[in-house]
């Protein structure tokens, strides 16, 4: 067994007197892809913001390949380059360009040459159908035009690990595929990944694990036909009860 | 702090080792934060004051600016003069917020009936802030009364603190309208699509997200025009200003001159820190944090 990428041990994180995730325990293999479930407020985008430190926690260890994140000394940008996240709510900036919006990690981040940032930009937005899009404003896109540039943001800096909070629950059901797309194609690709997700099918199509949280923990976890088709607890069958209908 | 985290939480989690640790790790980094800025603070400090008291001329500005009879001789006179100053403050401040923002909302509303208030708002904020505070200080002090306008005050007081309204009105009527057209069109439409009429919007949703993110150019604007009631000096009034340079000039000694500053410095510094706190709490209360 080799290291794994992400690894979390006891994990706590509260909001006030609110215990939000509580020794929670979650281990992240190179190309995995692993899909978190739950209800609302079970504690799945604390866990992502958690492990993009942008949220500091109560208790616990966080590692990435081995070494200690949670760490004070550790300098967050430093895991940051290495990990790519996207929200639920796009997040891009709307005084940028497209293009720029994919660029700017790069050139001031990554020192990578302007030049060779717009090529990988331009590239990785053809490819998932925002050619056109690149000189345009955010605001002036649609929903899932807007969420499939905040991908191909996270990706022009080749992370190791990409972080999806729930990107696709503020898209109607026709925008979600687009933006499926792409996760599919990383997920052929090998691009190792964490995601919370209400889209049950999606997860069992490209998750090679699907985690259960309940409570603030990961109730169960297995690979998708293990938890879709024999899930051991009640409480998941009663959640899946409700969302798979 | 340390106390409250050994206990055990009510769901019977206590801190594990590594935390404590962790803790206080951060806890040193902390602690040495502290110092470097509390070092570099005194050092700076320090350095600046054995800059001016080594300075050759230092024993003539001390003699000058520094003189304890002089500050105790010159108070009272300045207190009372400054005194004037602090009303025509609390007359003008909320005068002044009332007049930027009812100007502010006129120039982005968009109903062709307000066509000519529009024009005027905008005529008027181009004017007021591209004259001289001063000369329309002198205009109004000396130039309406001089009209022999019946039922006109001839208050110095008055007409001092509407010229300074005036032109103060013009320069927090832009803060406040940037703060209104920084705010997200969204908002504008989900309050429009709880059928608010554009006056309830307005009130309701766009001005209060409005005015909390102009507030610290809004604080600029304030602290100046306490500042500049000094202005009304001008045209006679004998505020903390006047009597400050009225002591100097009759006893060739310019600390009563410090003395004013220190008056101006007592209102404008707690006023600044108390809006900031005030502002940083109601953004905080806001993300929820």
């Amino acid at each position: 067994m080799t290291t794994p990428l992400i690894e979390v041990e006891g994990l706590r994180k509260s909001y006030g007197d609110r215990v939000v995730l509580r020794d929670l325990s979650l281990s992240v293999q190179r190309h995995d892809v692993v899909c978190l479930i739950g209800s609302s407020g079970s504690g799945k985008s604390t866990l992502l913001r958690c492990l993009d430190l942008l949220e500091p926690i109560d208790d616990g260890v966080i590692r990435l390949e081995g070494k200690e994140i949670s760490d004070p000394l550790i300098d967050p940008r430093e895991v940051r380059r290495r990990v790519g996240m996207v929200f639920q709510a796009y997040n891009l900036f709307p005084h940028l360009t497209v293009l720029d919006n994919c660029t700017l990690a790069q050139v001031k981040v990554h020192g990578v040459g302007r030049d060779e940032a717009r090529d990988r930009a331009v590239d990785l937005l053809g490819r998932f159908g925002l050619a056109d899009k690149a000189g345009a404003r955010p605001d002036a896109l649609s929903g899932g035009q807007q969420q499939r540039v905040a991908l191909v943001r996270a990706l022009c800096t080749s992370p190791e690990v990409l972080l999806l909070d729930e990107i696709t629950a503020a898209l109607d059901p026709e925008l979600v595929g687009e933006v499926l797309e792409i996760v599919r194609a990383e997920a052929r690709a090998g691009m190792t990944m964490v995601l919370a997700t209400h889209e049950m099918d999606f997860a069992r199509e490209v998750a090679t694990r699907v985690c259960f949280l309940d409570a603030g923990g990961i109730l169960e976890q297995g690979t998708p036909e293990e938890l879709f088709g024999a899930p051991r607890e009640e409480r998941t069958r009663r959640f899946l009860a409700r969302v798979l209908r | 702090m340390s106390s409250a985290r050994s206990a055990v939480a009510s769901d019977g989690w206590a801190p594990s080792a590594r935390q404590l640790e962790r803790e206080q790790v951060a806890r040193r980094l902390r602690i040495r934060r502290r110092w470097i800025a509390s070092a570099v603070t005194v050092l700076v400090l320090a350095g600046l004051v054995a800059g001016v008291v080594s300075s050759p001329g230092w024993d003539r500005v001390r003699e000058y600016f520094f003189s304890w009879p002089d500050a105790r001789d010159s108070f009272a006179a300045i207190a009372e003069g400054f005194w004037i100053n602090l009303r025509i403050f609390l007359v003008a401040e909320p005068a002044v917020l009332i007049v930027g923002t009812l100007v502010a909302i006129t120039r982005v509303t968009v109903s062709p009936w307000l066509a000519p208030l529009r024009l005027l708002a905008v005529v008027y904020t181009d004017l007021l802030r591209g004259v001289p505070t001063l000369l329309v200080v002198a205009l109004c002090g000396i130039g309406i009364p001089a009209l022999n306008l019946v039922g006109v005050t001839t208050s110095l007081f008055w007409l001092t603190t509407f010229a300074l309204v005036l032109c103060y009105g013009a320069y927090v009527a832009e803060v406040i309208r940037a703060g209104i057209l920084a705010i997200h069109p969204t908002q504008r439409a989900s309050a429009e699509a709880l059928a608010l009429t554009r006056t309830q919007t307005m009130r309701h949703v766009v001005l209060p997200q409005a005015v909390r993110r102009v507030v610290p150019p809004l604080m600029n604007d304030l602290v100046s025009l306490q500042k500049d009631t000094a202005l009304i000096s001008a045209v006679g009034v004998f505020e903390a200003l006047r009597a400050a340079q009225d002591y100097q000039g009759y006893h060739f000694n310019g600390t009563s001159i410090l003395i004013a500053a220190g008056f101006f410095l007592v209102v404008a510094v707690p006023l600044t820190r108390l809006t900031d706190w005030l502002m940083l709490r109601s953004i905080r209360r806001e993300q929820g944090r």
